[in-house]
């Protein structure tokens, strides 16, 4: 892949990455979204699947790329697609937060337009209390709020800056907590839903699927190696 | 691998050459007669459309309906599929006519009853509820029906039945997800104290918006428990079984830990997700969210079935 082609390329996944958050606005402006039985329902499932999906695709491009070397240049997408992953996922937060805890948006709104800045964060100190609550008494926002974290911290991380001020060894290891994250999320996903419901099965099949391609790679890579060290 | 000589062949695996020539001859009458089998799995067992129903109004009459479409899109009924706008889509497929609920347990009067002398027991009335789901969310929805008590005591239970239980319809042929629901061959159970079931304020369902049920909705009979969690409200009845001892109940055999056998709403008690409030649907984009109330807000009604019971324990 010739290095000009590259900058166009990273356009194109950019707004295909955008293009949930995209369907999102149109949905939003054209009242679709409001003639949703349940909006908050749809937004909270809509944000977590992209962020699950773009997470798994992300972790396909390692794999994909030691196919061929042809592909080596897939490397160049694996940051973007991380932290869009990490953008959905604070999306989803913030629907959490503002609009399925019991946060009383509509009064915020209105404090905001009438310019009493106070009002959202006096209406957000009345709901922390029942939201840590929440955290404490279900496992699966808890392991939500861990995968989170774990994707903060590798956002945080990202710009080449910080991978050389880390150091390429510290840099990594940090980095390979992005399968944690993605188990996690997959806990997450069972754990949300009522027994029965096997929503989550295709992305987890996906994901288990692309750890045992890495597993196979470093097994056998292993095995290369050795071969090396006894015909040297 | 050694290759197979013709021989071996077991004689299971060819079709006759003579079979095959006659399949030949007769393509065309062979095929047509797949065609009249076909033809006769989707004769006109007439489709029941959804038919106007004469519905009083009662003193149960809450303010702020949540809109029909609302209603009728957003259903949990499992064994059409997993998601909520799956029954919507499936349940086409259910026939609610003929039906007949099969009476049978610990009763004087066992038979079994068709769905129209039922409707026809007693005048049909319209009670305005608040439905309130274990998801969190709750609804307002004007319920066509009369108390489930009224039918139940033309049947004279025995002094021994305790409880009662529903069964709902379990037919793979016309529900396309029950076998991967979780419901078993018996069908999605349900079950109530019989207190409970004899109560006025439960009632036995046979439209909404003043027309019969959508099949999404339980069509053509279903309970509505007013002051219990959605899934204690089954849906289309085939059978109602006095019993002496606690019935086993479907989501109470799937999760026990998360849906106790009373399942009152009470926003105190949370197994399985946080009940202190609900967010009331059709409100436009912005969630109405509103404090859930102990019974569903029919406590004046039913808080004394449960006196002196510790609700913790049996929620």
């Amino acid at each position: 892949m010739p290095g000009k082609v590259i900058p166009w390329l990273k356009v194109v996944v950019h707004l295909l990455c955008l293009l949930p958050l995209l369907k999102l606005l149109m949905m939003f402006h054209s009242g679709a979204l409001a003639a949703e039985s349940d909006p908050v329902q749809f937004l909270t499932h809509f944000t977590g699947l992209w962020a699950l999906w773009l997470l798994v695709w992300d972790l396909a491009i390692t794999p994909v790329r030691r196919l061929s070397p042809k592909l080596s240049w897939l490397i160049r997408f694996r940051r973007m697609v991380g932290l869009y992953s990490f953008f959905y996922a604070t999306l989803h937060m913030l629907v959490y937060v503002f609009l399925f805890s019991g946060y009383d948006t509509a009064t915020a709104l209105e404090g905001i337009r009438a310019h009493h800045w106070g009002v959202p964060w006096q209406q957000l100190k009345l709901i922390v209390p029942s939201m840590i609550d929440d955290v404490k008494q279900r496992a699966f926002i808890q392991v939500g709020l861990i995968t989170w974290v774990l994707l903060l911290a590798l956002a945080i991380t990202s710009p080449q800056r910080v991978l050389r001020a880390m150091g390429g060894k510290n840099w990594q290891r940090l980095h390979r907590v992005v399968y944690v994250a993605g188990f996690l999320a997959l806990m997450h996903f069972w754990w949300s839903l009522k027994k029965g419901n096997n929503a989550p099965a295709v992305v987890s099949i996906v994901f288990f699927a692309l750890m045992i391609a890495r597993l196979v790679w470093t097994l056998w890579q292993k095995r290369k190696k050795r071969a090396r060290m006894v015909t040297a | 691998m050694l290759l197979r000589t013709r021989q071996e062949i077991p004689s299971s695996e060819i079709t006759s050459q003579s079979v095959m020539r006659e399949f030949q001859r007769n393509r065309r009458q062979f095929l047509a007669g797949l065609g009249t089998m076909a033809g006769a799995a989707m004769l006109p067992r007439t489709m029941f459309a959804a038919t106007k129903l004469n519905a009083s109004p009662t003193k149960y009459n809450l303010g702020d309906i949540t809109p029909q479409s609302k209603v009728t899109s957003y259903n949990n009924f499992i064994e059409f599929g997993p998601d909520k706008s799956d029954p919507e889509r499936n349940a086409q497929s259910m026939h609610v006519r003929p039906w007949t609920i099969q009476v049978d347990g610990l009763v004087k009067q066992k038979k079994t009853i068709d769905i129209d002398t039922l409707m026809k027991l007693r005048p049909i009335e319209q009670r305005v509820y608040r439905f309130r789901c274990v998801e969190g969310w709750s609804m307002v929805v004007p319920w066509d029906g009369f108390s489930l008590g009224e039918f139940l005591k033309t049947l004279d239970p025995l002094p021994s039945a305790k409880f009662v239980q529903f069964f709902t319809l379990h037919d793979p042929k016309q529900m396309p997800g029950v076998n991967s629901s979780g419901v078993g061959p018996q069908g999605y159970s349900e079950g109530l104290r019989m207190d409970e079931a004899m109560h006025p304020l439960t009632l036995m369902t046979f439209g909404s918006y003043g027309e019969t049920l959508a099949n999404q909705q339980g069509a053509p009979i279903r309970i509505i428990v007013p002051w219990k969690y959605g899934f204690k409200s089954p849906k289309s009845i085939v059978r109602i079984r006095f019993v002496d001892k606690q019935p086993e109940t479907t989501w109470n055999d799937l999760n026990a830990p998360a849906y106790g056998f009373y399942s009152n709403v009470n926003p105190s008690v949370a197994p399985w997700r946080s009940q202190e409030r609900e967010r009331v649907l059709g409100s436009g984009f912005l969630p109405k969210i509103v404090g859930t109330q102990p019974f569903n807000g029919y406590g004046n009604e039913v808080a004394h079935l449960y006196a002196g019971m510790d609700l913790r324990v049996n929620y």
